[in-house]
């Protein structure tokens, strides 16, 4: 329930306070929050598989923002930013589906 | 399933494999009270998982949770509304290519609107061209017909014969040197001079298109002054004629001279014009 609730009230006040986001983050936040996407769901699934831990997630929710930001600035340094950004992406994206799909497993026996 | 030790919080901090993944392949060793779950039982355990703990991880995943909500929602605004600034080259390229083909559709646009106006304010000059040619035709009819009354130089030709000797053939001869002189209208007694007239003798008395003359005769002529005078002064001419005959010719060249008189046009009966 928890982080249901955090969720929602994340985004209510996101979108109640319309934060403008600086300049320097703008090219790091979509990336990011894919990555933490992942985390949740990846979060989600050891929770059903019985292996979740609180310290864990937090880190992984923390390096996969921290990481993933660090690859779209690699990328940009490098001149190979839309590409770079576009494979990590698609590499979070596989994850969060098989995640998805495993959670489903779970929950609905199908 | 599993009721009282779910909890997994902190005695197993080596799984470090589940955020990024929770590879489907667990050490054995974490089965706690756990393991996977399916159904039900897994429906429970998310609800159970869900609910608050006064622990510092759980309080951080609470924080991370609307960290993460924050996130999406901005960056959802951020890519709603973002402008020219912040779009990537392609986009920009695409919002290029959008505009100028769009301005090159309205320079088409506007080429082809002006050369409508252009066409419609040309075609208003040669209306208002045409209606002023129609217009200096109609008085040129007008004149010739004798429906109109004109004005201009011209001569008045005083004939005083007071032994009636000037006669309808006279008159006609007059009229024709006059014409041949390039006279544009001519009143004679009061009568304007067109194309059907008619000059006739009766008893004696001059009548122009039926209507009696009195005498002395007055002509007047509009055109050419200096013509008009010299061709009916030349020797042989009118004045010379009407001279032998008797009587007494006077030419008086005017700069302005007025025909007031009209000749009322019969409908045509039989004539149609042809189109």
């Amino acid at each position: 329930m928890i982080p249901v609730l955090g969720l929602v009230v994340g985004l209510v006040v996101g979108l109640l306070l319309d934060p403008s986001v600086p300049i320097w983050l703008q090219p790091y936040l979509p990336i990011a929050v894919i990555a933490a996407l992942d985390a949740v769901f990846g979060a989600v699934r050891a929770v059903l598989d019985g292996i979740f831990n609180d310290k864990v997630f937090v880190v992984s929710f923390l390096s996969n923002v921290v990481v993933a930001a660090f690859i779209v600035f690699l990328g940009d340094q490098l001149g190979v930013g839309a590409q770079l950004s576009t494979g990590v992406v698609v590499v979070l994206g596989i994850r969060i589906f098989s995640n998805v799909a495993s959670i489903r497993r779970h929950l609905f026996k199908a | 399933m599993t009721s009282p030790a779910e909890h997994p919080t902190n005695e197993r901090p080596e799984r470090s494999d589940r955020g990024d993944g929770a590879q489907p392949p667990k050490p054995p060793k974490q089965r706690t009270s756990s393991g996977s779950v399916e159904g039900a039982a897994a429906w429970r355990r998310l609800l159970r998982i869900g609910r608050p703990r006064a622990t510092r991880a759980n309080a951080l995943a609470a924080v991370l949770a609307i960290a993460l909500g924050g996130a999406i929602a901005a960056q959802v605004k951020l890519t709603n509304d973002r402008d020219l600034g912040q779009l990537s080259q392609s986009d920009l390229i695409r919002v290029l290519d959008d505009v100028s083909l769009r301005a090159s559709r309205l320079d088409q646009q506007v080429r082809e609107l002006e050369a409508t106006r252009d066409r419609l304010k040309s075609g208003v000059g040669t209306g208002s061209e045409a209606i002023d040619q129609a217009t200096k035709r109609v008085d040129t009819l007008g004149i010739l017909a004798g429906t109109i009354g004109a004005q201009g130089p011209g001569i008045v030709l005083t004939i005083r014969d007071p032994d009636r000797a000037v006669t309808g053939p006279i008159i006609l001869d007059v009229i024709q040197e006059l014409r041949d002189a390039g006279a544009e209208a001519i009143d004679i007694g009061g009568v304007r001079v067109v194309a059907s007239t008619f000059v006739g003798d009766n008893d004696g008395t001059l009548t122009v298109d039926g209507a009696g003359v009195a005498r002395p005769v007055v002509i007047k002529a509009i055109g050419d002054r200096k013509t008009l005078a010299s061709a009916m002064s030349i020797p042989g001419g009118i004045v010379e004629t009407v001279r032998q005959k008797g009587a007494s010719a006077s030419i008086a060249e005017q700069s302005t001279l007025q025909i007031t008189s009209l000749h009322t046009p019969t409908p045509m009966t039989h004539a149609k014009p042809v189109p």
